[in-house]
C-alpha cells in the first residue's frame, strides 16, 4: 500500500524518561473482540507501546488465552496501567504489582474520580503521584486539561502529562483547544492526549496543538474494522505530527486567490 | 491443608510455599506477580515464602487496558 510508504525524518522521536520512541501514537489493549485481534491492529497502528491493566488471574480457567502470548512484550513496550483505582494506595499497590510481573517502572497513573464521567480526579492524582515518584516509578500521568494542575504534575515528577481530550471511551474528539495549547506552551515533559480521540481527524488535530504523542483505545477498539482504523490513526497521527512541524498558514478573513490576478484576458 | 483467602476467594490448599501453589493452581510463573498479605513476594523468593493460616493471597497478572 502507497501510504504505508509515508517517510518523516527519522530523526523526529520523542524522548520519555530517558527512553525514545518513533511512533507518536500509544494504543490500549481494551475491548478488543480477541486479543489476536488486539495484537493486529496494534501492530496495524504502528504503535510502540501499548497500555495493559493489572487484574485477577482466573483461578476457574487458568488456562484461558494470556495478553502476553499475543500483545508480546519483546514487539512492544507495556505500560502498566492504574485503571480502576479510586485512591493513591490503590495505584501505588497495582503498579508495585505491575514492576513485579514484568512491567518496568514506566507507568501510566489515573485516578479516577466517578463511573460515569471517568473524570480524574486531581488532587487524588496528584497525591498518587508523589508516593509512586518515591516509589521509584517514572510515571505518564493522565489528567484534567487543566493547565494548573499539569504544572503541578510537572513540578511533583510527572514524566509526561496526559491531558482528556474529552471522557474516556466517549470518542467525541477534542474539546478544549485553548486549555490544551496552553499546558503544551507550559511545558518541559512530554504532553499526550489520553482519552477522547473517535476518528482519525481528532488525532490529527491533537497532534497539529503540538501534542508530542496521543493515546487511545476505545477508537480503533470499537471502530466496525478496528485493523483498518488502526492505520488510520497511524496516518493521522504522522499527518498532524507533520502539519505542526511544517507550520500552518495564517487564517484570513476573506478569499485570496490561489491563481494570479495578472494578465487575466 | 490452610485456609486462605486467594483473589477474594476462600480457599484450601495444600501448597506449602508460594511455588507450590502456583503449581497446583496450574498457572506459569513467569506472567504472575503475587501478593501475600499486601507484600509484594519476589518471583526469586515463591519456593522460600511460605504460605499460613489466613493469609491473603493476590495472584495477578496483565490484561487488556486503555
Amino acid at each position: 500500500m502507497a501510504l504505508d510508504q509515508i517517510v518523516t525524518s527519522a530523526d523526529d522521536t520523542w524522548t520519555v524518561a530517558g527512553r525514545t520512541f518513533s511512533s507518536r501514537l500509544i494504543v490500549g489493549t481494551g475491548k478488543y473482540k480477541d486479543y489476536a485481534q488486539n495484537a493486529a491492529a496494534a501492530r496495524a497502528s504502528g504503535a510502540e507501546i501499548v497500555t495493559v491493566a493489572v487484574r485477577r488471574v482466573n483461578l476457574t480457567d487458568p488456562n484461558q488465552p494470556m495478553l502476553m502470548d499475543y500483545v508480546k512484550q519483546d514487539e512492544f513496550t507495556y505500560l502498566p496501567n492504574t485503571a480502576g483505582c479510586f485512591t493513591g494506595e490503590d495505584a501505588v499497590r497495582t503498579l508495585r504489582l505491575a514492576r513485579e510481573a514484568g512491567g518496568w517502572n514506566l507507568v501510566k497513573l489515573e485516578v479516577l474520580s466517578d463511573p460515569k464521567t471517568l473524570y480524574p480526579d486531581m488532587e487524588e492524582t496528584l497525591r498518587s503521584l508523589k508516593l509512586l515518584v518515591t516509589d521509584g516509578f517514572d510515571v505518564m500521568v493522565y489528567c484534567s486539561d487543566d493547565p494548573v494542575y499539569a504544572k503541578k504534575l510537572e513540578e511533583a515528577g510527572a514524566v509526561a502529562i496526559m491531558p482528556l481530550g474529552a471522557p474516556i471511551g466517549s470518542g467525541l474528539g477534542i474539546q478544549n483547544k485553548v486549555t490544551l495549547r496552553i499546558i503544551i506552551e507550559n511545558a518541559k515533559v512530554p504532553v499526550l492526549v489520553d482519552a477522547g480521540v473517535g476518528t482519525a481527524s481528532d488525532a490529527a488535530v491533537g497532534m497539529e496543538l503540538g501534542c508530542d504523542a496521543i493515546l487511545m483505545n476505545t477508537a480503533i477498539a470499537e471502530a466496525k474494522d478496528p485493523i483498518r482504523m488502526a492505520v488510520a490513526m497511524k496516518h493521522a497521527v504522522i499527518a498532524g505530527r507533520e502539519a505542526y512541524l511544517a507550520g500552518r498558514m495564517p487564517k484570513k478573513l476573506y478569499a485570496d486567490p490561489s491563481s494570479p490576478l495578472a494578465g487575466l484576458i | 491443608m490452610v485456609k486462605i483467602l486467594l483473589n477474594g476467594e476462600s480457599r484450601e490448599v495444600g501448597a506449602a510455599n508460594i511455588l507450590a501453589l502456583i503449581e497446583e493452581i496450574g498457572i506459569e510463573a513467569r506472567k504472575l506477580a503475587v501478593e501475600q498479605n499486601l507484600e509484594i513476594v519476589p518471583r526469586s523468593q515463591y519456593h522460600a515464602t511460605a504460605i499460613h493460616d489466613g493469609d491473603r493471597i493476590e495472584i495477578v497478572h496483565f490484561v487488556g487496558g486503555g
